[in-house]
């Protein structure tokens, strides 16, 4: 590395644009990147959505996605310019020499075909190796990757392996022909926080010991400090700043980074103990249920939510907290058990309960893509349930959108007929809570309300629903698998593992040592933004 | 003519230019293959073939300008927000709407456009086309210009009549099909496969011969055979909404089911579902035709194309192009909607060349 020649940089970008077409014509969506990737090192980009980072991850192979187009500058891999390559010259690379990694492992395999087949294409189509050769090749790296039963792994189909296992495969896929270049697109952020271990800890290991350089694309900061050697940080298609890693953790030097640092040292201030003897809002009583007799998912559950207090419910995918929400608003009757308002039992079926009951439990979702119907404006949407529950008409229900658009930072003049294809992905979930809102609740239920949302936007929505609970006294139960969040706004925290709660508290009591063993692997499973906090966690559990 | 074949290999050899230009490889062969074509066909002596080509190659012509102009007229005419759609309606859609709205017209304000009335004797049978009777009259000595016109306003008519009805029942039942589920789902999903097991003509022949072929029956008979179509469609899409989250909310919040179908899932249905209601009108066209061609479908007098095509049948056998006029009419009316509705499909499935 010490001689400068051409070839010390595998990756060169030099002043690239990649503009989209939009409604008003070609918008620039990179505004002219700068980027050197040497032999083996890692490259971590990180920034918002809409930032340009899978832009610039595809763009390093030559891709730019339909209705995008290269509109200046120069991408050059190894000696190579991509943007003038033909597509024979591209696809010769690309799988051979520059491979990539999805953020959804199970959408980017072929449910049809068995894991190890869809392995040996590349190596195939590339006429690197033979089949028997490549299979096992491709068991070896199952092996590297410390994928479970490697010799037998490969021969199921995606569906029969779990989340972690199928990014873990699709690594393995990746490096098959031993690429120069490796783009990792958000690998992890859709595993939680114990499988995410397992995954990066694979990655990192295999990419150094076949010294491939990577493009590691992500919004989560301490998973960057932990992958990368280096920091890209992109702001609207622009370079806000590159640092070695350690640096930039240490003394960020633009604003923008700064805040992007700051966003995990939002805490809600705590709240007085409810009094004793007060009567719990909503409590749920030795719930059992079960989407069909034999396969129960929660698990003779109990917990109590007093008014005004935040309980977060804590737990990996599968361990049942989304169904507790949906027992709670009488989507799924539990098999046995209750649920009771003010110590009165709650109708178990949502049809059976009447519309004052139903009023005073509402619900945000996780995907506000989907939580919103996108042919109907802001105003509609949030019109009905004021409508609906209280018969506001006319203009004093045009009166309460607005103080309901006031209330979630929204402009009412420029949002009130707006529809959701029309606002950012943090908007739409503001729109999701004045929804709720607008129906006047005794409790809202949120559904991973922030997992799918960058950093600075999640912060923003969790300092709304703090100020709101303040001025508007309201009880939340917020069903979550970052414990991040939970650390910045639980006042209690039941912890839930298969069905079952694991332990539950105040905070102060579920968080301080000595934990519970569980909570124990869930608490040290969240990354620190120290770049030695994997190689430490790593040698701790042996 | 020699000026025709002139331009004629002109347009080609300046097509195949632009495509090589524009890199466009599928039209580079397609231009290749017709000027060679073309050339061989003149040195090899079949030039009546190129001649006909040529006719085609004018028609063609004729029409894309004329949906070009079609075009560049209704900009004028639509509201701002929809400027962006008519500019960049392809010509195809843009054919398509002008027929439909020439055929509309035509239906519409028959009486004033006939020169003739519908069952009127004016001249002798199988009169040849002149300037009084511009295509020439039928078996009865009918004027079968006005005849056209006015089965433009029977024919389309009834169909759209029984593509409504259609519609209304199939799209109303798929929907509530799809928010209801349980029961409701099972019955009426049992029922449209019952109705869409019957070969539909033979289905409708069976009605017919009961009932007899009176308007009502015809439109309740053609309603009857096509909204299990709908049906499945609308319960489809149906479905695709009813999981999104949205519903769930609007569920819990303790909604009818009205107001789900009517505020909710329809606004995402509709696209789908307009396409459709094309598709459907063409079948539905298409069958009332045929029956009338069978003799079960509109009475005579009444000018309807499908009957006639049969009335004028006999003719074809002397290389007489009268039964094809109206076969035409058909023809193009129903290829006009297929292409509004790919237009509509592709516009909606988000599709880009």
């Amino acid at each position: 590395m010490s001689i400068e020649n051409k070839t010390e940089f595998i990756l060169e970008m030099r002043g690239l644009c990649v503009d989209g077409y939009s409604n008003e014509g070609w918008m620039p969506i990179l505004k002219g990147i700068d980027l050197n990737l040497r032999r083996g090192e890692i490259l971590g980009l990180i920034g918002e959505s809409g930032a340009g980072k899978s832009t610039l991850g595809a763009a390093a192979m030559g891709y730019v996605r339909d209705g995008t187009r290269f509109a200046s500058g120069s991408v050059n891999f190894d000696g190579i310019e991509l943007t003038f390559a033909t597509e024979a010259q591209k696809n010769a690379l690309r799988g051979a020499r520059i491979a990539y990694v999805a953020q959804s492992a199970a959408a980017s395999f072929n449910p049809a075909h068995k894991l190890i087949d869809q392995h040996c294409e590349a190596p195939l189509q590339h006429r690197l190796r033979t089949k028997t050769a490549a299979q096992k090749d491709a068991i070896q790296l199952y092996e590297q990757l410390r994928l479970p039963n490697p010799k037998e792994i490969g021969f199921r189909y995606p569906h029969q392996v779990s989340g972690g296992q199928l990014q873990r495969a699709m690594t393995a896929m990746a490096m098959s022909c031993r690429p120069d270049l490796l783009i990792f697109d958000e690998p992890t952020t859709a595993l939680d926080v114990t499988t995410q271990i397992d995954v990066l800890s694979a990655i990192r290991d295999i990419v150094r010991v076949y010294n491939t350089a990577a493009i590691y694309i992500t919004h989560d900061l301490a998973v960057v400090a932990q992958m990368a050697d280096r920091i890209k940080v992109l702001l609207r298609g622009k370079e806000i700043e590159e640092a070695p890693t350690r640096n930039m953790l240490l003394s960020p030097q633009e604003e923008y980074t700064k805040s992007l640092w700051a966003v995990r040292r939002f805490k809600s201030p705590s709240k007085p103990a409810p009094k004793e003897g007060e009567k719990s809002l909503v409590s749920l009583h030795n719930i059992h249920a079960s989407y069909n007799k034999n396969d129960k998912i929660v698990d003779d559950v109990s917990f109590e939510i007093f008014k005004g207090m935040t309980v977060a419910v804590v737990g990996e995918s599968g361990s049942g907290k989304s169904t507790i929400a949906r027992v709670m608003t009488g989507l799924l009757p539990p098999d046995q058990g209750n649920v009771r308002r003010m110590d009165k039992p709650l109708p178990l079926h949502y049809k059976s309960r009447s519309r004052e009951q139903l009023r005073q439990i509402q619900m945000i979702y996780q995907m506000a893509d989907t939580a919103l119907n996108p042919k109907i404006p802001v105003c509609e949407i949030i019109g009905r349930p004021a409508e609906f529950y209280s018969g506001l008409q006319g203009a004093e229900l045009k009166g309460r959108v607005e103080e309901l658009l006031e209330l979630i930072e929204l402009d009412p003049a420029e949002y009130y007929n707006r529809r959701p294809s029309e606002l950012s992905g943090g908007q739409k979930q503001r729109i999701g809570i004045a929804r709720a809102l607008a129906a006047d609740p005794e409790i809202i239920i949120c559904d991973e309300i922030t997992s799918a949302l960058d950093q600075l936007v999640a912060e923003g929505i969790l300092r709304l629903l703090d100020r709101l609970q303040r001025e508007l006294n309201m009880t939340y139960m917020f069903i979550t698998h970052d414990l991040a969040t939970v650390r910045a706004i639980a006042d209690f925290i039941v912890v839930m593992k298969d069905g079952k709660v694991i332990e539950k508290g105040t905070k102060e009591e579920v968080l301080r040592p000595p934990h519970h063993s569980y909570t124990e692997l869930l608490l040290s499973s969240v990354p620190e933004m120290d770049p030695d906090w994997l190689s430490d966690l790593l040698k701790q559990r042996g | 003519m020699t000026i025709d074949v002139f331009v004629y290999f002109a347009a080609l050899a300046l097509m195949l230019v632009l495509s090589v230009v524009k890199e466009r490889r599928d039209l580079k062969t397609i231009w290749l293959f017709l000027l060679v074509g073309s050339i061989l066909l003149l040195i090899f002596d079949k030039a009546y073939v190129v001649f006909t080509m040529i006719t085609a190659a004018k028609v063609l012509a004729a029409s894309m300008g004329a949906a070009f102009l079609f075009r560049l007229t209704l900009r004028h005419f639509v509201p701002a927000d929809l400027v962006k759609e008519v500019v960049t309606l392809p010509l195809t859609a843009a054919f398509g709407l002008l027929v439909i709205l020439i055929t509309a017209l035509t239906g519409i304000f028959a009486p004033w456009i006939a020169p003739f009335g519908e069952a009127e004797i004016v001249t002798s049978s199988f009169a040849p086309a002149d300037q009084i009777h511009l295509l020439g009259s039928d078996q009865l000595g009918r004027d079968m210009f006005s005849r056209i016109v006015y089965g433009a306003r029977n024919s389309v008519g009834l169909a759209f009549a029984a593509t409504c009805l259609a519609f209304f029942v199939g799209a109303s039942a798929g929907l509530m099909a799809a928010v209801k589920g349980g029961w409701f789902d099972q019955i009426a999903g049992r029922l449209a496969d019952v109705i869409m097991s019957v070969p539909s003509l033979i289905f409708a022949l069976l009605i017919l011969s009961i009932f007899g072929t009176s308007i009502f029956v015809i439109i309740l008979v053609a309603a009857a055979i096509y909204s299990p179509r709908v049906f499945r469609l609308a319960r489809a899409v149906g479905r695709n909404t009813v999981v999104m989250e949205f519903i769930e909310a609007a569920r819990l919040r303790g909604e009818g089911d009205w107001y789900l179908i009517r505020r909710e899932i329809l606004p995402n249905t509709t696209a789908p579902l307009i396409a459709e209601l094309g598709l459907v009108f063409c079948y539905v066209f298409l069958l009332i035709a045929g029956l009338s061609f069978l003799g079960l479908g509109l009475q005579p007098p009444t000018a309807d194309w499908g009957s006639m095509v049969r009335e004028n049948a006999a003719l074809i056998s002397f290389g007489d192009v009268t039964p094809l006029i109206p076969a035409s009419a058909i023809a193009l009316l129903t290829i006009s909607i297929n292409f509004v509705v790919d237009w509509m499909l592709h516009r909606t499935s988000g599709l880009k060349e």
